[in-house]
């Protein structure tokens, strides 16, 4: 053990994956070493955890409806409650854990790419490709981000996929904004000079040796974003235009439950409180990154 | 400038147009009725024009819109134009009253927050300040009704007034308050604020967290400056020093954050209003939503772009007219 905390922590590294290691075991000590991180973090491995395991761990069906258990208020039987059909809240609440990854790894996979490519492309070009592509990006960012989701929706119809589309639509411009930023401080200096006089055409120089280097700041910002990814997805579930029954969605569990509020309280504040758990979460853990890896920006 | 707005405008246009193309409705359908017979569909179809050419259809959108044309919505069967005239009020009275509450307790608490930074106001401040941005704006006001309305039974039910009091005042401005006020109805206005505060409560929060932590971060860099330090060694009391001084350097760069957390509670109201039964513009966007009405969304849409690149173009204008360095 402390054999490998001194190899991980010397001063002159022996190869490149040493010095990758140490750098890496380094950053997760600075993490590790506050505590609203190490929650956010856990938060988001727990989500991470409860949606892959949902059909094992899950106590119940999330969608067999009982009417003879409808509006059980949480206890040792239901640990929280029941719904309107006498579906158990917990099970709809891990396999809505599901539905709320999957937007999360879609639009996470498919926004920052294109961000980072539009981005780059139009830092390091610049000119009229840089003109073309920011005029596009800004257009996108001159439109409130739900209102622009809803209009795609409406468009697209209702429904998970086009939900992730419509939020990947209007989620790439602030990478595109970013990468462009952290690319024209790359574009000049020295070493992508060298690499150009080497022969390096602009694809290889863009993408082995500008995208490595914006992607950083560009983690800090998706983790960050997913906070409000979740929260555009559960803005489309609650007015019916996300993910559709029999999923289960935590946005769309919020407005069936809001009927009964007055009620049955809990049918409708538990999906609620997921969905701010869990973006809590992505929030801290995008601070805590920043912080170790973006230290300039905060 | 003006040309990039222009062309930010023009984009706007493309969107919408492009959106209203793609969508399963057949507009012709929903004009004629599925029974019409196939010259009646022809004849429709060419009275849309929507046998020209794309680019053409498009061309005659853009004038259609500049002209103040935004359709007929087939929901209420106004014009969409008159529509959103009689729900915008409502939208202004909420995002105006909640942005005050952003504004007067935002601004505060990011500067106590900056004062005494990494203690425990500090940490307070950071904290609501992440909740805000971690809640769903749905979700907070469905607690609100539940507590305040529900439980504690202080807050109004959802809408904008009692039922009784309805059309009691006439319509000037459409701003329930200032009408009342106007007419002399105290009794209106104060059924009128009973509502607003509530939902204008739940927005407001998402305004203050924003804004108490730009207010923090600006404060800071301020405190550091070394006028601060001359201040205080002039013999200036920290209260006058921070509040005066620091304070009002920082108010330059805030404008534009208010009016930015201003455009963006156009978005967080199309939740509340839904929540609160709050007769508004992101009301109208969402029943017309759900009912496919395609020329009031796309319309609606169009309307709160371009109120948004409004609100950036203005306070792009108002921070060259107060700071004399961004000319």
């Amino acid at each position: 053990m402390t054999v490998l905390r001194a190899w991980l922590t010397a001063d002159t590294p022996s190869s490149r994956n040493h010095a990758r290691a140490i750098q890496a075991y380094l950053s997760w000590r600075a993490l590790a070493s506050n505590p609203l991180t190490v929650i956010g973090l856990l938060i988001v491995v727990a989500l991470v955890i409860f949606a892959i395991l949902a059909p094992w761990i899950a106590p119940r069906s999330p969608i067999a409806q009982d009417l003879t258990q409808r509006f059980i208020s949480p206890g040792a039987e239901y640990w929280f409650g029941t719904d309107e059909f006498g579906r158990d809240i917990l099970s709809r609440i891990l396999y809505g854990a599901r539905v709320t990854l999957y937007i999360v790894v879609l639009v996470a996979v498919t926004a920052a790419p294109v961000g980072l490519l539009v981005g780059t492309v139009a830092g390091y070009f610049g000119g009229w490709a840089d003109v073309v592509l920011m005029r596009v990006t800004d257009i996108f960012l001159a439109f409130p981000r739900l209102i622009l989701a809803l209009a795609f929706v409406s468009a697209l119809g209702p429904g998970i996929e086009n939900a992730v589309l419509a939020i990947a639509l209007t989620a790439w411009p602030p990478y595109a904004r970013i990468a462009r930023a952290e690319t024209l401080t790359i574009r000049s200096s020295d070493f992508i000079a060298a690499v150009r006089l080497q022969g390096a055409s602009g694809s290889r120089i863009i993408l082995g040796h500008v995208v490595p280097l914006c992607s950083s700041s560009m983690i800090v910002r998706v983790t960050l974003d997913m906070a409000g990814v979740i929260l555009t997805a559960a803005g489309l579930g609650f007015l019916g235009l996300g993910a559709q029954p029999p999923l289960s969605e935590w946005g769309a569990m919020v407005s069936s439950g809001r009927r009964y509020l007055l009620d049955f309280w809990w049918v409708a504040t538990i999906p609620g409180l997921a969905i701010f758990v869990v973006s809590l979460g992505f929030n801290l853990l995008g601070d805590g990154l920043r912080d170790v890896l973006d230290p300039k920006s905060s | 400038m003006v040309g990039s707005v222009l062309l930010t405008f023009f984009g706007l246009l493309l969107i919408t147009f492009l959106i209203g193309r793609v969508v399963p409705v057949d507009p012709v359908l929903s004009a004629v009725g599925d029974r019409a017979s196939h010259d009646t569909y022809e004849q429709a179809r060419r009275e849309l024009g929507l046998h020209l050419p794309l680019w053409e259809q498009f061309v005659n959108y853009v004038l259609q819109v500049l002209r103040g044309e935004l359709g007929k919505s087939v929901l209420t069967a106004n014009t969409v134009v008159d529509d959103i005239k009689r729900v915008f009020p409502a939208t202004l009275e909420l995002a105006t009253t909640a942005t005050f509450f952003g504004v007067a307790l935002g601004v505060p608490m990011g500067v106590v927050a900056a004062v005494n930074q990494g203690r425990w106001p500090d940490q307070l401040v950071r904290l609501l300040g992440l909740f805000g941005y971690s809640m769903p704006v749905f979700w907070l006001g469905l607690m609100g009704l539940l507590l305040f309305y529900g439980i504690l039974d202080i807050a109004a039910a959802p809408g904008r007034l009692d039922f009784a009091n309805l059309d009691v005042v006439e319509t000037w401005t459409g701003l329930i308050l200032l009408d009342a006020a106007l007419q002399n109805e105290w009794e209106i206005f104060f059924d009128a604020l009973h509502h607003l505060i509530l939902p204008a409560a739940v927005l407001g929060y998402f305004s203050l967290a924003y804004i108490s932590r730009m207010t923090r971060s600006f404060m800071l860099e301020q405190l550091r400056q070394e006028y601060v330090t001359t201040a205080r060694v002039k013999g200036l009391s920290e209260a006058r020093v921070v509040w005066r001084h620091a304070l009002g350097n920082v108010m330059v760069p805030l404008i534009t954050v208010i009016a930015l957390s201003y455009a963006n509670l156009l978005e967080g109201s199309v939740l509340t209003e839904t929540v609160f039964a709050w007769p508004g513009l992101g009301l109208y966007l969402t029943s017309s939503l759900l009912a496919a009405d395609m020329n009031a969304v796309l319309g609606a849409t169009l309307v709160v772009g371009v109120i948004f690149i409004g609100i950036n173009l203005l306070s792009d204008l108002l921070y060259k007219l107060v700071d004399p360095r961004a000319k």
